[in-house]
């Protein structure tokens, strides 16, 4: 990671995001006299306290401009990117929307949600397994929300990393299709107990699976009292309307809780 | 692995007050890390070697703290300890905890020269 701004060297690539730094030579080299001897140096910071720095600058910048910011959070294959083209499809002519989309590799994903006609943004995080709250700094500045938009960020698909990583977002929304195991709420305790939301996906293959869907709502619930649950299937459109109704909420304390702009 | 992006947040950190206090080296780290911060000890000691590798902090010893993980159980209507989180309560079982400790990640302090 690079120790000017945090950017990891040559591996992150952030569309539009052309990144260069001047290394100076930091006082860290620098001669101190006397000061070889061993001593203590109190710390106390928090190791993510940097990503929480730039986290909270994209909350404020989020919250200022009225935008409902919702980090998708999943294992690969869950379908987090069909439900976003039909969230899309379903949302665009009452809301404006964007999507940064989180990738190791390949901007497939972002060419999918561009066909749906909104702004889609890649972020390929190269080694990284998560998006960090820099990351999304630098895709803010490039892809610019409209205000009093809702910005879907389609994290990594990976249910360990993003759940330390903060971006600044409203809501982390975790989602989970029932072709998965009903007990990864307990296998991936950190994710279920940061989500704020659950979507079990994919409601439509319940006839044909074994997943115990009361089981797995008392499973997330152990890790996470608080959290909501839609069921919905993104592919047959039942319980979209939930969701649609979760994200209205949401929107409306976002709204209210708007910050005069000075 | 995002043990590995801890440990560049940690060098950031060391770098950081290698400026501030005026150090050289870092001998030794202190982390403390909570029982429910996900993080997994051994993955984040090789990360730490890796990562240290060339810096102000090479072959730094790395001590961690261990941190419990605290609950406050509602049905008890007080603190407990948990090792997951999604341990029940140890006194009479209810899943109706609010975590209120042990999601730490912190540099505690350091030996420099």
């Amino acid at each position: 990671m690079c120790t000017v701004c945090g950017c990891s060297e040559g591996e992150v690539r952030i569309d539009g995001h052309d990144h260069h730094h001047d290394y100076g030579q930091g006082a860290a080299h620098a001669h101190a006299p006397g000061l070889s001897q061993s001593r203590m140096v109190q710390i106390e910071q928090d190791i993510l306290g940097k990503n929480n720095e730039y986290a909270d600058t994209n909350r404020r910048w989020f919250v200022e401009h009225g935008i409902l910011a919702l980090n998708l959070v999943s294992s690969p294959g869950s379908g987090k990117t069909t439900l976003l083209t039909r969230t899309i499809e379903d949302l665009k002519s009452e809301l404006a929307l964007a999507v940064i989309e989180g990738d190791q590799q390949t901007a497939h994903d972002a060419e999918r949600i561009r066909a749906t006609g909104v702004r889609a943004l890649q972020i390929n995080t190269g080694k990284g397994c998560h998006l960090d709250g820099h990351m999304v700094g630098h895709a803010l500045e490039s892809l610019v929300p409209a205000d009093d938009s809702v910005l879907f960020i389609e994290n990594v698909g990976n249910l360990v990393c993003p759940a330390a990583f903060d971006l600044g977002e409203a809501h982390k929304v975790a989602i989970l299709s029932v072709t998965e195991g009903e007990d990864k709420p307990l296998k991936y305790p950190d994710m279920f107990h940061a989500a704020d939301l659950m979507i079990l996906n994919k409601v439509d293959l319940l006839p044909y699976l074994q997943f115990d869907v009361a089981q797995c709502i008392d499973y997330a619930r152990r890790v996470n009292p608080a959290i909501d649950v839609v069921q919905l299937s993104a592919t047959s459109g039942e319980g979209m309307a939930s969701w649609y109704r979760w994200i209205r909420a949401a929107r409306q304390t976002v709204t209210e809780g708007r910050l005069p702009c000075v | 692995m995002h043990e590995m992006s801890l440990c560049e947040g940690v060098l950031q950190v060391l770098q950081q007050s290698a400026e501030k206090e005026g150090f050289r080296r870092v001998k030794t780290v202190w982390l403390e890390i909570g029982a429910l911060a996900g993080i997994e000890v051994e993955a984040l000691r090789f990360s730490f070697d890796v990562v240290m590798k060339g810096s102000l902090a090479e072959g730094a010893l790395l001590e961690i703290i261990d941190l419990p993980g605290q609950a406050w159980c509602m049905p008890c209507a007080q603190q407990v300890t948990i090792g997951q989180r999604f341990d029940a309560c140890p006194r009479c079982g209810s899943y109706q905890l609010q975590v209120t400790g042990g999601d730490e990640m912190r540099i505690k302090e350091l030996e420099v020269a």
